[in-house]
């Protein structure tokens, strides 16, 4: 899986890529318009990370060249802009995503990783890890073929550690997931542990070869047995 | 007090004392000038009654007035030369009039054929009584018609003067720096309104300038610190996952995220006010609030099981609003958010839909907030620490931007915020 990072802000740049390395994802950057052009311009990317505001250039046009090559829908737009306008147009243009900074770096792994499901499973959105599979668009939960009943909120966090296999989802990113934007009351943290006691309960009762660990005080971590 | 009765005052009382001291320097005058003429009358009288007496002997028995205006009687030749015309004033009855009335009487006397006569000429004298009381009624109605010709032309001819006054108050009053509304423009020739016109506008420029700058800079800065918290942000989680990490250092770590995360939702809540008083949420669809209500209702419902709350909707009408449907939901949300989180266990929520109106109730802590300082920006619950304590203030700025109006209210231990959406109720 080939990923380019279009960002000009060097320290957030090498942040994110030392993230998606961890993925174990080939990653490219482009720092400046210019190179950005050049880079698609040659080769293809399974996802391309895409941030508006450019020295030398609008973030924008780089899309309108990538739909003109029929290559746009496996872009995330990483704007600090969160603005309508943009998201609007960038979307109408083919991008696949928009990504309001701050972010952090388990939602941007969760996006590209829908993403890359979308592009390589055509269709069938599905998440596979050992004997649990996640079915993003029935939002079904099936282990060794038995379907498993999960309210909302479990499914969305199971979805969010699947995306984020081995990875420590920290508990503020995680009530952030679950509560989504403007939220004021995210330190609202028993309920979060008390679905994902309910989750852990399940995947166990259910013989799942993943688990949720607790990594205490500050977040949690799904791994295969 | 309006000027135009403060003017009217004064011109009043000037006209009071210009017209009380006139009507007495007039009221004097006339009466030596008729004095002068009736004397000069009496005179000419006289010296008519003295040719005649040549021809008419038997006017020197007239030795009472009768119905003459005249009586001669004889006296002693140094009586007579002793007398002076004298002219005076006297009182006289009358029988017309059946009381004693004024006259101007002339005393003199002269000579006829060697007898020596004194002679008494009258003449009725004007009524001074009647004279003051008359001119009294005349300078009181001159005062009255005069104070009523000011009030008239006030009204009808200096209110028409006026006019781009009040124009420019009108329009100074309604000013909106928020809506870019054009500079203040009236339609007149006079010099001090035009300097006026040129004064408010120079004021609101600047005062514009002022407010859009300070728009600009909250949302210029809230935009640049996107970045670095986003570096904070992800460089801290990229730490917390490096193998040889303490305890107490990823537990550091992560509090500091969970600042940053703070600083990342304080920033985002500027930055979303900022561009809701910047008026860039524009497109406007009809919207049914209880549907957006439901909606977020079912987002909670994992939630409100597990805090025991129940909640009930009473929907006595379909509320059908024309406003930005990302606002619509913000604004919902953040009132339903809060009378979850700030609710009990155990507690309820009761959403109410009426023709115009949204109240939201809930129980919780036993005792009112501040109705006066809960809409202000940073006032939050001193035990939630992580509160950003805007989110009321975004939906007061919500409601601000279409003029809605919200209040808030506690009574038998609910606490119920109500807006009223009637100047965007969508047209059915």
């Amino acid at each position: 899986m080939k990923i380019l990072i279009i960002e000009d802000e060097g320290d957030l740049r090498e942040t994110i890529k030392e993230s998606l390395l961890k993925e174990k994802y080939i990653v490219e950057t482009a720092a400046d318009f210019t190179s950005a052009f050049e880079k698609i311009s040659i080769y293809d990317y399974d996802c391309i990370l895409l941030d508006i505001m450019l020295p030398n250039g609008n973030g924008l046009d780089l899309l309108e060249e990538l739909k003109k090559n029929g290559k746009s829908e496996n872009v995330i737009i990483i704007s600090a802009k969160n603005s309508l306008d943009d998201k609007v147009k960038g979307l109408a243009l083919g991008a696949d995503d928009y990504l309001t900074k701050p972010f952090h770096l388990a939602e941007l792994n969760a996006r590209i990783n829908a993403v890359l499901r979308r592009k390589n499973f055509k269709g069938k959105d599905c998440i596979e890890v050992e004997n649990v599979v996640l079915d993003i668009q029935e939002r079904t939960l099936t282990i060794d073929n038995r379907n498993i009943h999960l309210n909302k909120k479990e499914f969305d966090i199971l979805n969010y550690f699947l995306s984020n296999k081995n990875r420590l989802i920290t508990k503020t990113a995680l009530a952030e997931y679950v509560w989504g934007d403007h939220i004021d009351q995210a330190d609202n943290f028993d309920f979060i542990y008390y679905q994902i006691k309910n989750l852990r309960k399940k995947l166990e009762e259910s013989n799942a070869q993943i688990i949720i660990e607790m990594i205490y005080g500050i977040g949690y971590k799904l791994t295969e047995k | 007090m309006k000027l135009l009765n403060r003017s009217l005052i004064y011109l009043s009382a000037v006209f009071f004392i210009i017209i009380g001291v006139w009507s007495v320097i007039f009221y004097f005058n006339l009466k030596d000038e008729i004095r002068d003429s009736i004397d000069d009358g009496i005179d000419n009288n006289r010296l008519l009654i003295l040719i005649k007496v040549h021809s008419d002997s038997t006017l020197l028995t007239q030795n009472e007035f009768g119905g003459n205006n005249f009586k001669i009687h004889p006296v002693s030749k140094e009586k007579a030369l002793a007398y002076r015309d004298v002219f005076k004033d006297t009182m006289m009855y009358r029988l017309n009039e059946n009381d004693l009335e004024p006259v101007r009487l002339l005393n003199s006397a002269f000579e006829h054929n060697d007898q020596y006569y004194r002679i008494t000429v009258i003449s009725s004298l004007v009524e001074e009584d009647d004279l003051i009381e008359d001119s009294f009624w005349s300078v009181v109605s001159l005062f009255i018609i005069l104070v009523v010709s000011i009030i008239i032309v006030n009204n009808f001819v200096l209110r028409k003067i006026w006019n781009p006054f009040y124009d420019i108050l009108n329009q100074l009053k309604t000013y909106r720096l928020d809506k870019n509304e054009k500079s203040i423009e009236i339609n007149s020739n006079i010099k001090e309104f035009i300097q006026l016109q040129e004064a408010a506008n120079t004021l609101i420029n600047r005062s514009k300038e002022a407010f859009l700058s300070q728009k600009e800079f909250t949302e210029n800065a809230s935009h640049e610190l996107q970045t670095p918290i986003a570096i904070i942000i992800g460089k801290l989680e990229l730490l917390l996952e490096s193998k040889d990490l303490k305890d107490e250092d990823a537990n550091t770590i992560a509090n500091v995220i969970n600042i940053a995360d703070r600083l990342k939702r304080l920033n985002n809540s500027l930055l979303l006010l900022a561009k809701i008083e910047n008026k860039q949420f524009l497109e406007e669809e009809t919207i049914s609030l209880n549907e957006t209500a439901k909606n977020l209702l079912s987002n909670y419902d994992e939630l409100l099981a597990f805090k025991q709350i129940e909640y009930e909707l009473d929907e006595t009408k379909d509320l059908k609003v024309k406003m930005n449907p990302a606002l619509a939901d913000i604004l919902l949300s953040n009132l339903i958010k809060n009378a979850i989180f700030h609710n009990k266990k155990d507690g309820n929520i009761r959403l109410t839909f009426t023709s115009e109106e949204f109240i939201v109730c809930n129980t919780g802590n036993p005792f009112s907030l501040n109705p006066d300082t809960i809409f202000n920006r940073f006032e939050k619950d001193q035990t939630k620490k992580d509160s950003t304590g805007l989110g009321l203030s975004i939906s007061i700025a919500i409601c601000n931007s279409y003029n809605l109006k919200i209040n808030y209210g506690f009574a038998e231990n609910q606490h119920c915020f109500k807006i009223n959406f009637n100047n965007i109720l969508a047209q059915v």
